[in-house]
């Protein structure tokens, strides 16, 4: 099948049903995209489609054809990736840092959509895990950026 | 720490010219324990056998060899900004790795962990002489080239200058010739009142890189020509496969190199992970009987254990007594008397645990893995592959969380396996465990429990008395006995209040579970079982919880500013309940704690929402004595409270017929952005000897929490985890 990531073309030959995760990382070798727990719980792996935040460890493959995929390789691409990065580094948000891809990705896809998010907002868009706690250092950088 | 004691002084030695590195021109630095001073020799006869510290290369950038891993706690950042500030350059010009095993990374007295927050604390004066002496050397080198006097030099970030003649020469300048100098007896350290970057919240330096996708775990390690590999665990230890009925057809399925019957478990290797756990979720498996060194009873519960252990009546081994409690509670017209437990938690990293091993042709083995022991896991490995330790080469990686996960426990670490498969296949083998294989294997922390005694007084506790009863992971790996076992006990002995009469004893009882570490280890336990009972006497003596500590630490003038501190960053103690601005009802809770050579103390505000417990601020005070980063301090008391609240509100790994019944985060909930409270933090440097960092911000949490639950509701909670009461 043919899968479109990072504005590429890819033409990878998978079973239909494979998760997207893994067709990301091991077919196309793009290992920022994380496994945590494998059953939508974690949002470690979260990738966007169509610009839409999606846990890719439960997505498969063939449902996602012909759409646009966005993984944490690319965030910068964009100037919104790029502001939530700068604020990610600004404010020291990492600390193992292993879900730190689905949460700029998670980030990224609201601050985009939604310039000034509320505290509601954020609340629905935010909710991938941190096993290091750093959600409250995530929840400075996302204002920072919609404070801009 | 009895570690800390036996930390001799290490000085650095001038290595650059053993052969490793010669002709890069980079200024090496070793450091070689004094006990033995003979190594340092052979080495530099034998080859290249000494590995550095210290590299400053040509370019002025450094590479630090760090004997700590990176998992999220700072430490290379720590390191480069102590190396940094004695070497005057600037902590983001270093470049940090970990430091493969053996070597001078022993810091700790001949041997090394990254665990019981302890890398800071046992390496701090050594990575300022490391500092200091190629700062001495560099300056040497300048001195000569411009043939003016050492001590007419001066350095600032990153070269050495002569004032009177305004020369300077850039360090990477220096570098070539300082590498042939002897390495200065004593350079003189800075006065710490010059620090320019100790104590100053220096940035880290692999956020960027965090923040990207562009940091490589153990799980995402590429190594040529690798196979991948997907295990089922028996469901219980003691178990072995006999069968895979239905192998031929798992064989037959895309992807698949080959099946293989492990020790307890079963194995598929294939081209990709995918398609080999695709496959061991397909395999039918006959499970019958096998051997472990740690059997798991059929029936074994963790309800049944709890209450095998509030019923267990073997010695009380005495770990601590002050008067004599036993006569004062004879003597007492009232006795307190509560019981309290703490369940099983997994660590629950997010990145679930993956090891890759390699046997290269001259008969050495590579093993990529995450680890909080390197020595350890290459002797471990070695003989996992039956080979010499020498032949292993352990490559840590940046570890995606650890928490006490990754020590060498039997039957959790999955290396064993990975090489096992790598021998049989012929080809490197990354294994990877799934997280329901990741809690099925987990060393979890112990299940723990205590009895209380005490006799309430109108001017605090009289009396009290605990028997901690249990087992302990430093019992069960490192072979301390009952009474000398911290962890098992901690956070119930080693307490700072002066209570007259008090007696603190263990009563050991084996667990049947594989135990382990756990952030923080008997204290994220034990301070919530001592704590709240402390407040339960409190209230029997008809006293505020927050006097009552301040009464009991009268002439403790460190635990008395702590405790005055925490209250003040709260905005004054205010027990509750009362009504908030948004109208819930809020009560706060107070606790103490002295983990890990430092001391801290919190203050949580909880209400009740829709029957359960929301807590809203943790304020809390963290006093290690001295610190190298106080962004990176903070940061780790946001995750330290992070994980005390976590466990105190949700966590529990329930054993129903021998298996953990939750295998997931689905039927195992953590702390999620949703319940995360808002925290303030205090961090205060008392000037005592330089505590732990990464730990101690947690212990406090969980008392300070169920104490606010009693001021709320009256009810007083025992037992860990609250969400598993009702709060109508
Ligand atoms: S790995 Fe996909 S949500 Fe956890
Ligand atoms: S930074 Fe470690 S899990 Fe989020």
């Amino acid at each position: 099948m043919q899968l479109n990531v990072n504005g590429a073309t890819h033409e990878v030959d998978v079973e239909p049903d494979t998760p997207l995760l893994w067709v990301i990382r091991e077919e196309l070798g793009l290992t920022g995209t994380k496994y945590g727990c494998g059953i939508a719980a974690c949002g470690a792996c979260t990738v966007l489609v169509d610009g839409q935040p999606t846990r890719s460890c439960v997505t498969p493959a063939d449902t996602v054809e012909g759409q646009r995929i966005t993984t944490i390789e690319t965030v910068e691409e964009t100037e919104t990736g790029r502001r939530v990065v700068a604020a990610w580094v600004e404010h020291q948000v990492p600390q193992c840092g292993y879900c730190q891809s689905g949460q700029v990705l998670a980030a990224t896809a609201l601050l985009r959509d939604v310039p000034a998010p509320t505290d509601a907002d954020i609340d629905d868009a935010m909710t991938n895990l941190c096993r290091c706690g750093t959600y409250n250092k995530i929840r400075d950088a996302v204002r920072s950026v919609a404070e801009g | 720490m009895t570690f800390l004691d036996r930390i001799a002084s290490r000085t650095p030695v001038n290595v650059s010219r053993r052969g490793f590195l010669a002709g890069t021109g980079a200024l090496v630095l070793a450091a070689t324990l004094p006990l033995r001073p003979a190594r340092g020799q052979q080495a530099a006869e034998g080859g290249p056998a000494v590995q550095a510290f210290l590299e400053l290369r040509p370019d002025g950038t450094a590479l630090l060899k760090s004997p700590f891993h990176e998992g999220g706690q700072g430490i290379y950042t720590t390191m480069a900004q102590i190396v940094g500030e004695e070497l005057d350059l600037a902590p983001d010009s270093f470049t940090v790795e970990i430091a493969p095993p053996g070597g001078p990374f022993g810091v700790m007295g001949g041997f090394r962990l990254t665990g019981g927050s302890a890398s800071t604390r046992t390496s701090y004066d050594l990575m300022r002489r490391l500092g200091a002496s190629a700062r001495a050397m560099l300056i040497e080198a300048a001195a000569t080239r411009w043939d003016v006097e050492a001590a007419t030099l001066v350095t600032e970030p990153g070269a050495v200058l002569h004032p009177d003649s305004g020369r300077r020469l850039a360090y990477g300048e220096l570098a070539a010739d300082a590498m042939d100098l002897p390495v200065p007896a004593e350079a003189p350290l800075k006065d710490p009142s010059n620090f320019r970057w100790i104590r100053t919240p220096v940035a880290r330096l692999d956020v960027r890189d965090k923040s990207t996708g562009q940091t490589k775990y153990a799980i995402d390690v590429e190594v040529e020509g690798m196979l991948l590999a997907a295990v089922r665990h028996a469901p219980r230890l003691g178990l072995a496969p006999t069968e895979v009925t239905n192998r031929a057809a798992i064989e037959a399925m895309r992807g698949v190199h080959s099946v293989h019957l492990l020790d307890g478990a079963v194995a598929v290797v294939a081209d990709r992970f995918w398609q080999a756990r695709r496959a061991i979720d397909e395999a039918q498996i006959e499970w019958g009987p096998g051997t472990s060194k740690w059997p798991m009873p059929e029936d074994f519960s963790s309800a049944g254990f709890r209450d095998t252990l509030a019923s267990a009546t073997g010695e009380v081994v005495q770990i601590e007594a002050t008067g004599d409690a036993a006569a004062a509670l004879e003597a007492a017209g009232t006795v307190i008397e509560a019981t309290y437990d703490a369940p099983f938690v997994v660590h629950g990293q997010l990145e679930p645990p993956s090891a890759t091993a390699r046997f290269n042709e001259d008969g050495t083995l590579d093993v990529w893995l995450p680890n909080q022991a390197p020595e350890q896991f290459m002797t471990a490995a070695a003989a996992a592959a039956g080979i010499e330790p020498q032949n292993v080469r352990i490559h840590g990686q940046m570890l995606g969380g650890f928490f006490g996960r990754h020590f060498l426990y039997e039957t959790a670490n999955p290396f064993p396996q990975a090489i096992a498969l790598a021998r049989a296949v012929g080809r490197p083998v990354k294994l990877i465990w799934t997280r329901e294989e990741d809690f099925l294997r987990d060393a979890p922390r112990p299940l723990g429990l205590a009895r209380f005694r005490g006799v309430p007084g109108p001017d605090g506790p009289v009396a009290l008395t605990a028997e901690v009863v249990g087992e302990g992971p430093t019992g069960r790996w490192y072979g301390a006995p009952p009474g000398r076992d911290a962890s098992a006990t901690e956070g119930i002995s080693g307490k700072a209040y002066a209570i007259p009469n008090s007696h603190i004893g263990q009563v050991y009882v084996p667990n049947p579970a594989v135990i382990g570490y756990w952030r923080s280890v008997g204290h994220s336990m034990h301070d919530f079982m001592y704590e709240c009972f402390l407040d339960e006497l409190a209230a029997a003596g008809g006293q505020d919880p927050y006097e009552m500590r301040r009464g009991l630490l009268a002439g403790n003038d460190r635990l008395t500013a702590l405790l005055e501190a925490t209250v003040e960053l709260s905005g004054g103690w205010r027990p509750g309940p009362y009504e908030a601005e948004d109208g819930s009802r809020r009560a706060r809770g107070i606790a103490m704690a002295s983990p890990f050579g430092s001391e801290a103390a919190a203050i949580a505000e909880v209400s009740l929402e829709d029957g359960e417990v929301r807590v809203h601020t943790v304020w809390t005070a963290l006093d290690p004595g001295q610190i190298v980063n106080p962004a990176i301090v903070e940061a780790q008391v946001q995750s330290a409270v992070a994980l005390g609240v976590s466990q105190t509100l949700l966590e529990e790994l329930v054993y129903e017929n021998g298996e953990p019944t939750a295998r997931n985060f689905g039927m195992y909930p953590i702390l999620g952005p949703d319940r995360m409270p808002a925290v303030r933090v205090a961090i205060l440097e008392s000037g005592a000897p330089m505590g732990g960092v990464g730990e101690p911000g947690l212990p406090a949490v969980g008392p300070a929490i169920v104490n606010a639950v009693a001021a709320l509701t009256g009810q007083r909670i025992r037992s860990l985890p609250l969400s598993r009461h009702d709060f109508g």
